[in-house]
């Protein structure tokens, strides 16, 4: 009978994926509570030191699954090997974080057991023994509780920052199971990740940041948010849709595909707050948002917020704050 | 070169959500709807790429009648023609089956290309596109930003976080999941709209083991998100006051500025 939680670690060069540790933490939470164990699995080649060094952490073992063609991922790869490693093991839960590269293949690992993914969740809850899951729907404007039915394996993804890395519990030293795995015929030839040109503005640095959204409705209205980053000193950002209709340059957005920030003051202007924007600027200590929706996503993890045209507030907050500093 | 786009029809994006009696999804009636937004830069590639090399178009949507709505507009874009995969309730889909009912659609069309937005803004799945893939026997690529299809394999460029990026390279047939932004995206002229009237919209039921798949997750309920801060809501419709109590705020009582 299907028993246990199997989490996923990521890698890359070497160095963990830090939301590897994420997933640790919620697997070794749905284990407490369920009262079964939880093994983590790696796929690589050459990594047995990131093997021994996952071995530190509360868990019933660590899997090492190796192959010659893990060593760097491609899709067709990490299924086969994963997909392996799951039968073997026949876990009631497989653990992973929502990254790229788990969104990449999760999927056709979950389609071999024929099933989806319960993805991108935010938390869980367990009653008797049942598992709710919760995951964020219609842009983060409504939230959904889930169950999983049929058979296990249940594949769950988990958000990053649903869990906190540092919760990772340590353990006394588990052991390791290194696993020649067989992997099938890999037929997409990786060439190197590469980043584009240098970035020239580094945001993670800034103290007070003013980001625009599809609010601001055209490139000529994004001087009002400069005059007001002018005045407080900050930075000028942009979530996506800025970036995509080439408003603002590519190095000032925001979010899960450009930087991740954590300025004193946070002001977003025109901003729904969609999940990819949020994981970028959630941490930043004030966050201020001024949208003309009320039931912004942004709203619900701002600390003020105006609700209303931003054209209308935006200059007279301008004027306030010249007048206060001066 | 024949491509097939999976196009999505989605709540609009400004639309108020109503829950239904139920709690179990939106309450349908009277909302307005619009394309899923990476499905719309998944039809503008599939078209740039056809301008280029030749070929044909072909739009596929699962749904009710309403979807017609999507397939006529991709129809007056450019797209050659359409399959619409008919079903009442998509709601009682999971992942797995509906990316098993599309990919039964599909299947005998032998396409060279299957293109997805890289997920729905509805459930955000993020899965059907690569759940096809694996029925039908595909290689895949997700969030891919840039297509080059001159030589006989593909070369795509995917998005990695962090402002990170990697091709790869892969043979034909291939189905890839289009991030937004990946080009700017056209609209229908009234040549186009005209034009769309004389071409095929082919219906279908769901077929094969897909259509009496037993769903692996069901949503037991939805509900508005619960707050994680409580907000301080300033200027009580008013957003020149709100502006100025704002800049009291940030200096006395948050001081940071």
């Amino acid at each position: 009978m299907s028993n246990g939680i199997l989490v996923f670690i990521e890698h890359r060069d070497g160095r963990f994926n830090k939301t590897s540790f994420e997933a640790v933490a919620a697997a070794q939470n749905l284990g407490r509570e369920l009262q079964q164990s939880v093994a983590a699995v790696l796929l690589g080649s050459g990594v047995g030191n990131l093997a021994e060094m996952l071995a530190g952490y509360e868990v019933a073992k660590v899997v090492y699954a190796e192959n010659e063609k893990l060593k760097e991922y491609t899709p067709d790869g990490y299924t086969d090997a994963m997909e392996r490693v799951v039968r073997q093991l026949d876990p009631q839960y497989v653990v992973m974080p929502h990254t790229y590269l788990v969104r990449d293949y999760a999927p056709k690992l979950a389609a071999r057991f024929k099933k989806g993914l319960i993805s991108d969740c935010i938390r869980m809850k367990v009653t008797d023994g049942n598992v709710r899951f919760t995951r964020r729907i219609f842009l983060g404007k409504m939230d959904a509780d889930v169950v999983s039915e049929g058979e296990p394996p249940t594949f769950v993804t988990f958000q990053s920052g649903a869990y906190r890395a540092d919760q990772a519990a340590k353990g006394a030293g588990a052991q390791v199971e290194t696993l020649q795995v067989e992997v099938g015929d890999v037929r997409m030839r990786p060439e190197a990740p590469f980043q584009e040109v240098k970035q020239a503005v580094d945001l993670t640095k800034a103290d007070v940041i003013v980001a625009v959204g599809r609010g601001i409705k055209s490139k000529e209205n994004i001087a009002l948010a400069e005059k007001l980053a002018e005045v407080l000193g900050g930075d000028l950002a942009a979530s996506r849709p800025i970036c995509d209709a080439e408003w603002l340059p590519i190095d000032r957005q925001i979010g899960s595909s450009g930087q991740t920030v954590a300025p004193k003051l946070y002001i977003a202007l025109g901003i729904s707050g969609a999940i990819q924007h949020l994981v970028g600027m959630k941490n930043s200590g004030t966050i201020v948002a001024i949208n003309k929706d009320a039931e912004a996503p942004i709203f619900d993890i701002a600390d003020y917020g105006i609700v209303g045209d931003l054209f209308e507030a935006v200059p007279v907050l301008t004027e306030e704050i010249r007048k206060l500093k001066a | 070169m024949k491509i097939i786009v999976m196009m999505k029809q989605v709540a609009n994006k400004d639309a108020i959500l109503r829950v239904n009696k139920a709690s179990t999804w939106i309450e349908e009636a009277d909302l307005s709807w619009e394309v899923n937004e990476s499905d719309g830069y998944a039809l503008e590639e599939s078209l740039r790429l056809k301008e280029k090399h030749g070929g044909e178009v072909i739009v596929c949507s699962m749904g009710p009648q309403r979807v017609k709505g999507v397939i006529k507009d991709a129809l007056a874009r450019g797209a050659d023609r359409a399959i619409h995969v008919v079903v009442d309730d998509l709601n009682q889909f999971s992942p797995y089956a509906s990316a098993s009912v599309l990919a039964e659609a599909v299947r005998n069309e032998q396409p060279d290309l299957i293109m997805t937005g890289l997920q729905s803004d509805d459930y955000g799945y993020a899965q059907t596109g690569v759940i096809m893939a694996e029925i039908l026997g595909l290689p895949h690529a997700t969030i891919v930003i840039e297509i080059d299809a001159s030589a006989e394999k593909l070369r795509v460029k995917r998005e990695l976080e962090s402002g990170w990026y990697q091709w790869y390279t892969m043979p034909r047939p291939a189905l890839l999941t289009i991030q937004s932004g990946i080009s700017q995206i056209r609209y229908a002229t009234l040549k186009g709209i005209m034009a769309a009237k004389k071409k095929e919209i082919k219906e279908i039921m769901p077929s094969g083991e897909a259509a009496t798949l037993q769903p692996h997750q069901r949503i037991e309920r939805i509900y508005l998100p619960e707050k994680q801060k409580q907000t301080q809501f300033l200027g009580n419709g008013d957003a020149k006051a709100g502006a100025v109590a704002l800049a009291e705020k940030l200096r006395n009582e948050a001081r940071v500025i």
